[in-house]
C-alpha cells in the first residue's frame, strides 16, 4: 500500500463504544486504516457509519462518559497514541495532528477576535511571543487567501462569511505545520462554489506543506477529486479499502457498488435514482453476521450468520464481504 | 443619556472589529427604561460616595454628628430651621438626635450599595468558578458538586445568615458589617453556580470548544477564555438582579436589628429607626424608604434591559 516506508498513521482494530440508556452503541467496531506520509485518505460513509467517531478517536476527543475507546491501537509516527498520557496527547493535538470541522459557523468562538483565536495555537505550541504569533497569523491568513488579512484579523467571527470562516479554521489548523490534518466534512455546510474553493485550498496547501490529510465525507465526488486512498465505512466497520482510482474503477463490495450507483449522473437526469433499500441498522442491536446483509441484494444464508472476512483482492484492495472476489470480478459499471 | 463608548458605535454600518458586546451595548442604549435605570443608579451611587464629604464641608454635619447645643437635639422637619422658619440646612430634616437625615441617607446608601455589590461580587467569584468547574468536568465531579449545592439550597438560608450574625456579630460595628458581606455573599452564590453550570454544559457541546480541544488548548484555558466569556451574558443579567435582591435582604436583616449597627447605618436600619416614630416624624421613614425604592427599581430596570440586550435569540453568532 505504501511506498514511503512506514505509514504516518496506522489504526489497528480500533473499537469505540458509547454507553447510552438504550444500550451500548459500538460506533466503531474493529476499524483498521493506514495513511502513508503526504497522502490523502478519504473516509466515506452514510451518517452514523462511524467515520467521525473514528477521527475523534484518533484525536482522543471522544466525550467520556458516555464514550470510550475499548480496543485497538492508533500508531502515529511509530507511537501508540492510546498509550500517551493526557498531557502528552494534548501536546500532539494542534501541534502534530490538527482538525477542522463541518460547521465553520460554530467552530469559532463568537466572543474572541480572529487574531486571538489564531495566535492561541502558536503561542501554546511553538512558544511564540505575541507579536511573533500575530505576524505568523497574518501570514497564515494570507496563505489561505483572505484579502486584507492585516485588517481583517481584528474582526470577530460573525463578520466573516461561512467560506471565509472555514479558511480561518484551516489557517489555524495549519499554523503549527502539523503532519496530519483531519478534515471532518469540511465542505458540507458550504455552498457548492465555496466548496470547490475550499477543496482547492486544501489540495494546494497539502502540496505546499506535505501534510497528510484524512478527509471525512459522505460525498463520493469529493473523494474522487481529493483522495489517494479510500476507506468505505458502514455500521462502524471498514467495508472496503483501496486506492481512489481502484474504488471507482472496480468496487469490490456490494455496499460500495450501491453507494456509487446512488450518485446521480449528469447524463441520467430523468431516470429514477437508485436507492439502497432499507435503512442503516440500529447500532445498539447489530444483527449477527454481516451488518449490511438485510439491505444487500446478493445476501446469502452465510451472510446472516457469519461475520464476513476482510478479503484481499490484490494491489492493496480489501473488501469485507463473503463474496468479495466475485463482486470484484463482476462487470462495472 | 450615557455617552457613547466610541463614535463609530452610532453609525449604522459597524466597522470591522465590532464585538458582540458592542452590539449589546447599542441595544441597551436604545432601551429607554434601562437607560433611566442606569442613570438613576449612577446618580444614587455617585451621591452616596461623594455626597457626605460635600455636606460635611458645607454644613459641618456628618452622618454621626450630634450637635452639642441641646436645643438642636430633636427631629426637625425638612427645610425647617430651629425657629420654625425655612432653611436649606437639612433638606431631609434631622433625626431625634439632631443628625442630618440627608447625610445619613447618603451614608446608608453607601453601605447598602456596598453590601449589594460586594455580596454579588463574592457570589460571582464563587458561583462562576464553581459552576464552570462542575459543568466543564461533568460526570461524577459534577454530580458531587451539584448535590452539595442542592443540600445548601435546602437549608433556609436566612436562618444561616441570622444564626451567623447572632453568633459572631456584635463585637464591633465594623466586624458586624464585614460579617454581613460574607454572610450574604456566601448564600447568594448557589443560584449563580447553577446558572453558570447550565451555560457551560450547553456551551461545551458547541463546536468551537471541540475545536479548541483539538488545538491542544489546556482545560483551564478553555474554561477561562472560551467558556466563561460566552456564559457571561446571563451571568451579568443575574448579577445585576442579585444586587437589589441582596440589598433587600440586608434591609430586612437591619430592620430586624441584625444587620448594620450604629454609628453606621443603612437604608434598612434607617427605616427601622423611622418606623418607630412614623406618626410623629414621617420624614425619617419616607426619605430612606423612597431612596431605596428608586434605587431598587432602577437596578431592576437595568437588569431587565441587560437581559433583553444580551438575549441569545438576538445574537448573530
Amino acid at each position: 500500500m505504501s511506498d514511503h516506508g512506514a505509514p504516518l498513521l496506522a489504526v489497528r482494530g480500533l473499537s469505540t463504544e458509547f454507553r447510552t440508556d438504550e444500550g451500548t452503541v459500538r460506533a466503531v467496531n474493529g476499524v483498521s486504516l493506514e495513511l502513508p506520509r503526504g497522502r490523502t485518505l478519504g473516509i466515506v460513509g452514510e451518517s452514523g457509519s462511524g467515520k467521525s467517531v473514528t477521527s475523534l478517536s484518533v484525536m482522543r476527543l471522544i466525550p467520556d462518559p458516555p464514550g470510550r475507546i475499548v480496543g485497538g491501537q492508533i500508531e502515529f509516527d511509530g507511537r501508540d497514541l492510546l498509550a500517551l498520557a493526557d498531557e502528552e496527547m494534548r501536546r500532539v493535538r494542534g501541534r502534530r495532528i490538527a482538525m477542522i470541522f463541518q460547521d465553520p459557523m460554530t467552530s469559532l468562538n463568537p466572543f474572541m477576535r480572529v487574531a486571538d483565536q489564531l495566535t492561541e495555537v502558536t503561542r501554546l505550541h511553538l512558544g511564540h511571543s505575541a507579536p511573533q504569533a500575530l505576524a505568523h497569523a497574518i501570514e497564515m491568513l494570507e496563505m489561505v487567501g483572505i484579502p486584507e488579512a492585516r485588517a481583517r484579523i481584528r474582526s470577530y467571527p460573525h463578520e466573516f462569511s461561512g467560506g471565509m470562516r472555514q479558511r480561518v479554521m484551516i489557517a489555524g489548523a495549519l499554523s503549527c505545520q502539523p503532519e496530519l490534518l483531519i478534515a471532518d466534512e469540511p465542505t458540507t455546510a458550504l455552498d457548492v462554489t465555496t466548496q470547490a474553493q475550499i477543496l482547492d485550498l486544501i489540495r494546494r496547501l497539502q502540496r505546499e506543506t506535505g501534510t497528510s490529510v484524512i478527509l471525512i465525507t459522505h460525498d463520493l465526488g469529493v473523494v474522487a477529486g481529493m483522495a489517494d486512498e479510500v476507506a468505505v465505512m458502514y455500521a462502524g466497520m471498514v467495508f472496503e479499502r483501496t486506492s481512489a482510482a481502484g474504488l471507482f474503477a472496480r468496487p469490490g463490495n456490494p455496499y460500495t457498488r450501491g453507494l456509487l450507483r446512488s450518485v446521480p449522473a449528469p447524463s441520467t437526469t430523468h431516470e429514477k435514482l437508485f436507492q439502497i433499500p432499507g435503512t442503516p441498522p440500529d447500532m445498539t442491536a447489530l444483527p449477527a453476521g454481516c451488518p449490511f446483509a438485510p439491505r444487500c441484494d446478493r445476501a446469502a444464508e452465510v451472510c446472516r450468520h457469519e461475520t464476513p472476512p476482510f478479503t484481499a483482492l490484490g494491489d492493496g484492495h480489501h473488501s469485507l464481504c463473503h463474496f468479495a472476489a466475485e463482486v470484484h470480478q463482476e462487470a462495472w459499471p | 443619556m450615557a455617552p457613547a463608548p466610541t463614535p463609530r458605535a452610532a453609525s449604522p454600518e459597524p466597522a470591522v472589529g465590532t464585538s458582540l458586546w458592542q452590539d449589546a451595548w447599542r441595544r441597551l442604549r436604545r432601551n429607554r427604561l434601562a437607560v433611566v435605570g442606569m442613570v438613576c443608579t449612577a446618580v444614587v451611587a455617585l451621591a452616596s460616595f461623594a455626597g457626605p464629604p460635600i455636606i460635611a464641608a458645607a454644613t459641618g454635619y456628618t452622618y454621626d454628628y450630634i450637635p452639642p447645643n441641646q436645643s438642636l437635639v430633636r427631629s426637625f422637619a425638612p427645610f425647617t430651621a430651629p425657629d420654625g422658619g425655612f432653611s436649606w440646612l437639612h433638606p431631609m430634616g434631622t433625626d431625634e438626635a439632631g443628625r442630618d437625615m440627608l447625610a445619613r441617607v447618603l451614608l446608608g446608601g453607601r453601605i447598602s450599595l456596598m453590601v449589594g455589590v460586594i455580596a454579588t461580587l463574592v457570589s460571582l467569584v464563587i458561583g462562576v468558578a464553581y459552576g464552570a468547574t462542575a459543568g466543564f468536568f461533568g460526570g461524577r465531579i459534577d454530580d458531587v458538586m451539584m448535590r452539595i449545592v442542592d443540600i445548601l439550597y435546602a437549608i433556609p438560608y436566612m436562618m444561616i445568615v441570622i444564626v451567623l450574625l447572632a453568633f459572631f456579630g456584635g463585637q464591633s460595628p465594623l466586624s458586624q458589617l464585614f460579617l454581613l458581606f460574607v454572610a450574604l455573599g456566601a448564600v447568594s452564590w448557589l443560584t449563580m453556580a447553577r446558572i453558570v453550570r447550565g451555560q457551560v454544559l450547553s456551551l461545551k457541546e458547541r463546536e468551537f470548544v471541540l475545536a479548541a480541544r483539538a488545538a491542544g488548548t489546556p482545560a483551564g484555558r478553555i474554561i477561562w477564555r472560551h467558556l466563561i466569556p460566552n456564559a457571561l451574558g446571563p451571568v451579568i443579567v443575574y448579577a445585576t438582579l442579585t444586587v437589589p435582591n441582596v440589598m433587600l435582604q440586608e434591609a430586612f436583616l437591619s430592620f430586624l436589628g441584625l444587620g448594620v449597627q450604629a454609628p453606621y447605618t443603612s437604608w434598612g436600619s434607617l427605616a427601622a429607626d423611622g418606623i418607630r416614630t412614623i406618626a410623629i416624624f414621617p420624614w425619617q421613614l419616607l426619605f430612606p424608604g423612597v431612596t431605596m425604592a428608586i434605587t431598587l427599581f432602577s437596578l431592576n430596570f437595568l437588569g431587565d434591559g441587560l437581559r433583553d440586550a444580551l438575549d441569545p435569540q438576538m445574537r448573530k453568532a
